[in-house]
């Protein structure tokens, strides 16, 4: 590689050589995992390279990532939310409580838990602006708040721990068509949320990458008081964000409302944590101001093949765990080391 | 330099001698190796390839339950030649993502539970109109057959329910509290309802404890019974509540008398000193060894276990008068 140098005599404005620049992306870590991954269980499971169990995985990692883009923002502006995972199963109860018991037309229920879910997100910001609390106990706390709501809601208005089924009111059909339907490409069956989960990681990088807001969330994660300073709008920037992550909740919560037609009231406890991971395998610092949404996804992908791969391999999946650990450290180290030599050029 | 050569060396000596004393005559690995060797019903062995079944259930991690299941299931796996690839999540969204990764491995058959018949059928469905004989066991009994699978091997939660309630009418029971391990699990909340239903007239209330984390249970029992004095009987729906019940009991300076679903072989211990009164037993072991067993004789002999009806393996009472029987499979890890 050729290093353009354009000001020898102040290394400030040195151009970078296209390798470093490559190299020091946050997402680089995340893609040299997500290869070794793929290639170890294309080795060991044979299911793993049949083609048409693309989308199993693709699915299962999809599951994931929709909400780990809006984690990962959410983490370069420099916030956690623990809720995120209780918040998806809340979502999905809101739509299947209110249209069951009113015998509402489904999309009724749709865009309550839309405006539920959108109000959550706008608390968890408020909440934390309010109080100067660290976002972990903020949402910590809406996150055992929404626990116990989901479970005794559920038991007051389905008189059990699942949803009601939704089948026969109005609308159902076309919002499972909008949220849990499938189409063939090739031998490979996509379901949409993977289109959902797609067109959200796209979405995430422009915003974040060339736009004002984008670069208000680096500022706002980076060093907020300095990002207060030359006069960018934290507060409300943290707050969308907020929102972003439960938007991201009613859409896979409307897809488990859909296509599994019930959700389950204590479903979603302990996913919070497989979207921080899946953030952090992809490059963001828990300190915040530093990440990538393309890396949250390969991240989920990660996730997606390890799942299912150990499956398809047929190896015992109490490992699972174990697994997940190692990767954890691992993806973090090579993070930490290619950033590094990526600063160092 | 010496001196401290001898130290080392007498060091080394005590800590050999330690280590050797160290070794437990009886207990641990060694004897729970060689009870299970003869633990497992064996039978001719058939010959060929492995064939590779996928046993998928909503278990959460670390229930002693499950072990039934699983040894069970092993047995009839030697003797089937098969090989057994267990999977499990509480999520039934995530259970069916298992499934249709079986499915998508193409397993020589699939045996499973189902504790949430709109969540899970689908796929189930799928599993079957893609050629894979599935067998159904501990969860799904009213849809099983419906589904199209080879058999259901299982008890009705809520009959169990009933029964339990009414056993503990018997025994005197005037206010019961029944203490459920996880929230949001249709099953456990069926086995509730029935104990209610069938101790008619007696006050029932439900509780719910963290089941993964012993330490709670016991305080949140033992918080319960000092609230609440007139409590005489503590249902529990697993063998690990019940004994965590126990502690609680004796902690409150209580005489409320536990029963429990489910058992294991403390619990058949502790069933023999008289603090736990009885446990209705849904025979795990045998819920995982014939829903191996049912796919063997499917495919290779064009059975069904059941001639369309589910297999009841449970309810079973274990309490004083048969303790003495039951013991001896439970220390095999069988019953």
């Amino acid at each position: 590689m050729t290093t353009v140098t354009a000001t020898p005599t102040d290394d400030r404005v040195a151009t970078r050589s296209a390798t470093a620049t490559i190299m020091g992306r946050p997402e680089v870590g995340a893609l040299i995992g997500a290869v070794a991954v793929a290639v170890l269980f294309l080795l060991v499971a044979p299911a793993f390279r049949s083609v048409g169990n693309i989308g199993t995985i693709l699915y299962g990692s999809s599951t994931i990532g929709i909400m780990a883009v809006a984690v990962a923002l959410l983490m370069i502006g420099g916030e956690f939310d623990l809720s995120a995972g209780v918040a998806v199963t809340t979502s999905g109860l809101a739509a299947a409580h209110l249209a069951w018991f009113f015998s509402l037309n489904v999309w009724v229920g749709i865009v309550f838990a839309l405006v539920l879910s959108l109000g959550v997100g706008a608390f968890n910001g408020w909440l934390l602006h309010v109080t100067g609390l660290p976002s972990f106990l903020v949402t910590l706390g809406t996150f055992f708040v929404l626990q116990g709501v989901n479970l005794a809601l559920t038991r007051v208005v389905a008189g059990g721990v699942s949803s009601n089924s939704l089948n026969d009111l109005d609308g159902f059909d076309s919002a499972k068509a909008v949220f849990a339907s499938s189409f063939q490409l090739g031998s490979v069956e996509i379901k949409v949320p993977i289109i959902f989960w797609a067109a959200l990681t796209v979405i995430g990088a422009i915003v974040l990458l060339r736009t004002h807001y984008g670069s208000w969330i680096f500022s706002a994660g980076g060093d907020s008081a300095a990002a207060r300073a030359v006069g960018v709008p934290v507060t409300g920037t943290k707050i969308a964000l907020f929102m972003g992550v439960g938007f991201c909740a009613w859409i896979l919560g409307m897809h488990n409302l859909f296509n599994y037609n019930n959700v389950q009231s204590g479903a979603g406890v302990g996913n919070e944590f497989i979207y921080i991971i899946s953030a952090v395998i992809g490059g963001c610092l828990l300190t915040g101001g530093y990440g990538s949404v393309v890396g949250a996804t390969v991240g989920s992908l990660i996730f997606g093949m390890t799942q299912l791969g150990i499956f398809y391999a047929g190896w015992d999946p109490d490992w699972f765990k174990t697994f997940l650990g190692v990767m954890l450290i691992a993806a973090t180290l090579v993070n930490l080391y290619v950033k590094r030599k990526a600063d160092a050029r | 330099m010496i001196r401290s050569k001898r130290a080392v060396g007498a060091v080394v000596a005590l800590s050999a001698a330690l280590a050797l004393t160290a070794c437990s005559s009886s207990g641990g690995k060694d004897a729970a190796d060689s009870s299970s060797a003869a633990a497992a019903p064996a039978a001719g062995a058939a010959a060929g390839p492995k064939k590779t079944i996928a046993m998928i259930t909503h278990a959460a991690p670390g229930d002693t339950f499950w072990d039934r299941i699983r040894k069970g299931a092993d047995a009839a796996a030697a003797k089937n030649n098969y090989e057994v690839q267990y999977s499990s999540d509480p999520d039934a969204t995530k259970q069916a993502q298992l499934i249709q990764a079986a499915i998508d491995k193409k397993v020589d058959g699939i045996a499973v539970t189902d504790p949430n018949t709109p969540a899970l059928g689908d796929v189930i469905k799928k599993a079957i109109a893609a050629g894979i004989p599935v067998s159904m066991f501990n969860a799904g009994g009213p849809d099983a057959l419906g589904l199209g699978a080879i058999g259901y091997f299982g008890q009705g939660e809520k009959d169990a329910g009933i029964a339990v309630g009414a056993k503990a009418k018997a025994d005197g029971a005037t206010n019961i509290i029944c203490v459920n391990q996880t929230q949001g699990q249709q099953q456990l909340v069926d086995r509730c309802d029935g104990v209610t239903e069938g101790a008619a007239g007696a006050k029932v209330k439900m509780i719910y404890v963290n089941g993964t984390d012993d330490s709670a249970v016991t305080t949140t029992i033992q918080a319960t019974l000092t609230q609440d004095k007139t409590v005489d009987y503590v249902v529990t729906l697993g063998a690990p509540i019940a004994l965590d019940a126990v502690k609680a009991v004796k902690a409150a300076s209580s005489s409320a008398k536990i029963g429990t679903f489910d058992t294991n072989e403390q619990l058949v211990a502790a069933i023999k000193d008289k603090s736990v009164q009885f446990a209705v037993d849904q025979q795990p072991y045998m819920q995982g060894y014939l829903s191996i067993d049912s796919i063997w004789w499917y495919t290779t002999n064009g059975n069904t276990l059941g001639g369309g009806q589910n297999v009841a393996t449970g309810p079973a009472f274990i309490d004083q008068t048969n303790i003495a029987a039951v013991e001896k499979f439970a220390a095999n890890g069988t019953r």
